[in-house]
């Protein structure tokens, strides 16, 4: 192949609004970027002058699939900030949250946005036609997760309670023993899944990379709080996590990358799993098996065998959190902090990657600076690296430009990407 | 009879409220049934232009918005905006508190700014004409399915008028400022059955304020309780910084802070 040249305009089923662009001339690539078109709404600019304990509220809102996450990372940044520190209860409510979250998060993707690829049609509205019982399944699982949180916080997309200083309302004992129904519920469709995505090879492509993501100090596969980690032997704290990640300004870019200084690097449940594979609970670890997920994969395509797998990993850690939250005798009573000068940063792991949340209030409480540091703007350099790798491939593979096209999207829906709240740390070409 | 067409389309907002609608799991196929959905780009593949009613959230903050909203409204029968965003601009319009060369420069402080970016963040009514709203953030799900329900029905919905105090109090919560806290139930519209004050959090109005709003009332009590007018106005500004009363009460504060600076 000669001449080459793949415009994805409006890249459907992600989140947000992404462009694909590949020029490949005499059999080289010419030129390749992902592009954001996301309308930008400056959430680092809207917060300065706010009072601390609505940040969490308004950062919400960046993200409503990850709208846990972006308050779990804010209250914890918060709360570091203030100098304080919440007790273990609050801290298990805050993992089952993650827990329902993630769940809800990977089988949205896995099942309405990857699927549709793998059965050859253009969304999950003609499976419920052609695979009713593959579209009941993905919908009960999904529904078992946002309900669950809906029950401890209210509301799943852009949850009531959850604040600074733990939680306005603890969930009643009848409530936790519910959740817990509706977790162990979600195992035989989860088993389904197992089945139904061991038969469906993702595409080949060996594309080494760095990963970044949390692990504990303790035995956890962890989410909400631990050391920032990098595949390449490197840990930090979060409040240190600038000492190996950089926002730079590259030379051929005006636009901020993200990068260790090893250069691009991946986020998500891959990452998580390549950093926290020992810590696999038996049933994940069995699925990891049957689906032939290994924790030195190089194929960026795993990261949607490590959602599914991830899923079954917080059907476990959930019923384990509920059964410590059932054993809590005096349920903590929420209370407002203080206000004063302060900093704090936060890592949190949301179901796209690790997420950063840094703040600098005055001594009013009100916010100063802000920052943000976003999974998608992070794996962003690491998806073009790939497609660098994939591209050559597929032409020599002898593929024709509609399946290079389809290719290209599959491997940058493999990333989940959520541009809607990663707009400002990818390159923004308005068009 | 053909099925109806029903776009969905997204501008400035974290997308909640499309996820709204793919939430209504047990509702949702019924729907798939009787409606013909052609434009969803988070869900489908399958893009064309014409609609009874066009689902619009986001708000309009780029010229480029601004014109597709207009394409969008000239294809589509009926115009219905979902979700504060779209409504009263919600959280978005704290961007219009800053210049937008400033907000440009603390998010992107490397590059110059975009002529495409709007002076101001607008509402979806400041651009094209809107048949119906349905406010909050998030939508309610249940809210939303009556609304289409109405309106396949080619009847007009009608949604609360009366301030959130009104279904916190039917939902038996002890009131939030006798703890102390402060919370804008009395001046906010209902119709969330009042989620937050159940929850034990602060209404912060973001279905919009009620008509004639006792705001200054509101203000006085909420000073008794050590909260000053300053801090009361940023917080009206979360949600409702789009609102006249609001708008008023914020130019007022910054007129005091630069005669004080004087």
């Amino acid at each position: 192949m000669k001449k080459l040249e793949v415009n994805v305009h409006h890249l459907t089923r992600v989140e947000g609004h992404g462009n694909i662009k590949v020029r490949v001339n005499d059999g080289k690539i010419e030129e390749l970027r992902l592009e954001i078109v996301e309308s930008p709404r400056f959430f680092e600019s809207m917060l300065v002058g706010r009072y601390l304990d609505e940040v969490p509220h308004i950062t919400a809102r960046i993200c409503g699939i990850c709208a846990l996450g972006h308050t779990t990372a804010s209250v914890r940044a918060a709360e570091n900030a203030l100098g304080w520190k919440a007790p273990d209860e609050v801290m298990w409510l805050r993992r089952l949250l993650m827990d329902g979250e993630t769940i809800a998060s990977h089988i949205l993707h896995v099942y309405f946005l990857v699927a549709p690829d793998f059965f050859k049609v253009g969304s999950v509205i003609p499976l419920a036609a052609t695979h009713p019982d593959v579209v009941k399944r993905a919908l009960r699982l999904k529904k078992g997760a946002y309900d669950m949180c809906d029950i401890l916080v209210g509301r799943k997309i852009h949850p009531v309670s959850m604040t600074v200083g733990g939680f306005t309302h603890w969930p009643a004992k009848k409530d936790f023993i519910l959740v817990r129904e509706m977790l162990e519920a979600l195992r035989p469709d989860l088993d389904d899944t197992v089945k139904l995505f061991a038969g469906i090879a993702p595409p080949a492509l060996d594309s080494p990379a760095e990963y970044v993501g949390l692990r504990s100090e303790g035995d956890r596969y962890e989410f909400v709080h631990g050391r920032v980690t990098s595949t390449a032997g490197e840990s930090v704290d979060e409040k240190d996590y600038g000492k190996l990640i950089a926002e730079r300004t590259v030379a051929h870019s005006s636009a901020r990358h993200v990068s260790t200084k090893h250069g691009p690097y991946a986020v998500g449940a891959l990452a998580r799993y390549k950093l926290n594979h020992d810590r696999l609970t038996p049933w994940a670890a069995e699925g990891a098996k049957r689906l032939g997920l290994s924790p030195d994969t190089t194929n960026p395509f795993h990261n949607n065998t490590a959602q599914i797998v991830e899923c079954m990993q917080c059907v476990d850690d959930g019923v384990d959190m509920v059964d410590r939250l059932l054993a809590v005798k005096k349920p903590p009573v929420w209370a407002p902090l203080g206000r004063k000068a302060g900093e704090g940063a936060a890592a949190v792991e949301v179901p796209r990657g690790i997420l950063f949340h840094h703040y600098e209030t005055d001594a009013n409480g009100r916010i100063v600076r802000a920052n943000c540091i976003i999974p998608t703007g992070q794996n962003q350099a690491n998806i073009e690296s790939d497609l660098h790798r994939f591209v050559p491939a597929l032409i020599d593979g002898g593929k024709d430009a509609d399946e290079i096209r389809l290719s290209c999207e599959m491997l940058v829906r493999a990333y989940d990407p959520c541009i809607s709240c990663s707009a400002h740390f990818l390159e923004v070409e308005l068009v | 009879m053909s099925k109806p067409k029903i776009g969905v389309f997204s501008f400035a907002s974290c997308e909640g409220c499309q996820l709204q609608i793919l939430s209504i799991e047990n509702e949702l196929l019924d729907l798939l049934g009787r409606v013909e959905i052609v434009n969803f780009r988070e869900a489908i593949d399958d893009k064309r232009n014409d609609y009874d009613i066009a689902f619009v959230e986001g708000s309009i903050v780029t010229e480029t918005d601004a014109e597709e909203v207009r394409e969008i409204r000239s294809h589509a029968g009926l115009l219905v905006t979902i979700g504060a965003c779209a409504v009263t601009t919600g959280l978005n319009g704290m961007r219009n508190a800053t210049e937008r060369g400033t907000a440009w420069k603390r998010v992107y402080p490397d590059r110059e700014l975009d002529p495409n970016v709007a002076p101001e963040v607008r509402r979806v009514s400041e651009v094209v004409k809107v048949d119906f709203e349905i406010p909050g953030c998030p939508i309610d799900r249940k809210e939303l399915l009556y609304v289409v329900a109405t309106l396949l029905q080619g009847q007009v919905p009608r949604l609360p008028t009366a301030p959130v105090c009104d279904e916190c109090r039917r939902a038996g919560n002890p009131c939030l400022l006798d703890r102390g806290l402060y919370c804008f139930g009395s001046i906010a519209r209902a119709g969330c059955e009042a989620i937050c004050p159940s929850y034990g959090e602060s209404c912060c109005g973001c279905r919009g304020l009620l008509e004639g709003a006792p705001i200054e009332e509101l203000i006085e009590i909420l000073g008794g309780k050590g909260y000053p007018r300053e801090e009361v106005v940023v917080r009206l500004n979360q949600f409702n910084s789009r609102d006249e009363k609001v708008k008023a009460l914020t130019e007022e504060q910054s007129r005091h802070r630069k005669e004080a600076a004087a």
